[in-house]
């Protein structure tokens, strides 16, 4: 088998991880929801997690960092918790519905929404100029992706960031695909809040997340109730990071996606960075040579995701996705991979595409066989 | 007689848990505690030192900038 869908999930997961699970069901009991050992093992687990990945991301301190099951959460959290109706918020056609649909959701409670339009090859317009014609007397936050889960493409967070901070607007991230890919420094990075999901470069399990929360921001919880903190007050605590974390946490989700990212520094985040994109550039010059296949996405600029999705001929993208799997073990994503504004932009709307995504652990004998697969189903169509 | 003591509460749980790391890897005195009945405070975590203990922990922990809410005799 050979698994080219680590943008859906990375795959396999490392030993340390499972280990790190398996230990925090036996090792550790709730946290902050008591005094003795086993309560102090999980307060301490989920406290160092929120530290490493402070440190990880180079936030101001732990107590920026909230636990969320996953990015869609945090997302969720950031827009209904940031924004009011008759508040104007701008975005992008790169988003995935995480962000799209709460933002047509809060649409209808009358929030006023702008929508960057993408060209064919994926890429939005972020310069000075266009981002100063969409502003409005109203607009309150930008989000958008840091980079599409579709084409792999990069949004520049950094000029992005430069461009709210002078216009006094609140700048979400939606780092789904690049939080353990690429080297955050939020606390000099002009980002109020980044959202992750643990399970795909982060190298935890599904239903962990976060959101990170620049200090001063106020964002207003999704849910209340249980803190460990404040217990006869009648409103959830204010303080940060229990303010957004009502509930019992993932605690093994936690201790996984801790193991995770200690596995990430272990290897060196640049030397995977850049192993990932040598396998995407190779990946990518392979199939430019095939004939019959046109693959999507802005392959010029110096960083993108390790994302390479294309259509042979015209063939549905779920066929040639299933004929990869049935014939070659070669597992990929086909479809409109929840960014439906993005697969207009290029084209694409109709017969979706099919992604392969890669991770170091992957190799380029590998990536010769895929190459070799499609060449064959490309040839069988000719 | 036993020896009086005194508690550090804080304001979250994650206070308290970075009160603890960093005290650990300083060698300072004292351990968490479940919050006693008879104190209110808004984290259920206290750190528990004796009272002669209490000046060169707190003195540390402002050098350190250790966020912490309130320091209670017990009684």
């Amino acid at each position: 088998m050979i698994y080219l869908d680590q943008a859906a999930t990375s795959y396999p997961k490392p030993t340390e991880v499972s280990e790190a699970i398996c230990a925090s069901l036996l090792q550790a009991g709730n946290s902050g929801r008591g005094g003795h050992h086993l309560s102090l093992e999980a307060s301490r687990l989920v406290f160092d997690a929120r530290w490493e990945i402070a440190e990880f991301l180079g936030a101001e301190d732990a107590s920026c960092i909230v636990f969320t099951a996953n990015a869609t959460e945090s997302l969720n959290l950031a827009l209904f918790g940031l924004l009011n109706p008759g508040d104007h918020v701008i975005t992008t056609e790169l988003e995935h519905n995480s962000v799209l649909r709460p933002l047509y959701n809060l649409e209808d409670r009358g929030v006023e929404v702008t929508i960057l339009p993408a060209d064919r090859q994926g890429c939005i317009d972020v310069s000075r100029e266009s981002l100063t014609n969409h502003l409005r007397a109203n607009t309150r936050a930008l989000v958008c992706t840091h980079a599409s889960n579709v084409t792999g493409n990069m949004v520049d967070i950094a000029s992005v960031g430069e461009f709210c901070k002078e216009h006094n607007l609140i700048f979400i991230v939606d780092a789904a695909q690049t939080a353990g890919y690429y080297s955050y420094d939020l606390k000099n990075t002009p980002v109020d809040i980044l959202c992750f999901t643990g399970h795909k470069s982060l190298w935890g399990p599904q239903g962990i997340g976060g959101i990170y929360v620049k200090p001063g921001v106020v964002v207003r919880p999704l849910k209340v109730g249980g803190s460990g903190i404040q217990t006869f007050s009648r409103t959830h605590p204010g303080q940060m990071p229990e303010a957004l974390e009502a509930g019992t946490l993932n605690i093994p989700g936690i201790a996984g996606l801790l193991a995770g990212i200690r596995y990430l520094r272990s290897l060196g985040l640049d030397k995977v960075r850049h192993v990932e994109g040598e396998l995407c550039r190779y990946f990518y010059r392979g199939v430019s040579k095939l004939v019959g296949v046109e693959v999507y996405g802005d392959f010029r600029a110096p960083l993108r995701c390790p994302i390479v999705s294309l259509n042979v001929l015209a063939l549905p993208s779920n066929l040639v996705s299933q004929r990869l799997a049935d014939d070659y073990s070669i597992y990929t994503r086909s479809g409109g991979h929840c960014a439906p504004l993005m697969h207009r932009a290029l084209g694409t709307d109709a017969m979706g595409a099919v992604r392969f995504s890669f991770s170091h652990k992957n190799s380029r004998e590998e990536l010769d066989t895929a190459l070799r697969a499609l060449a064959e189903i490309s040839g069988d169509l000719l | 007689m036993s020896e009086n003591k005194v508690v550090v509460t804080f304001r979250t749980t994650t206070e308290a848990m970075a009160w603890e790391r960093v005290c650990k890897n300083e060698g300072l005195p004292g351990r968490l505690i479940p919050m006693p009945v008879q104190i209110s405070a808004e984290c259920g975590l206290v750190w528990l030192i004796h009272a002669r203990e209490q000046e060169r922990l707190m003195e540390r922990a402002t050098e350190l900038g250790l966020k912490c809410d309130k320091v209670i005799q017990l009684v």
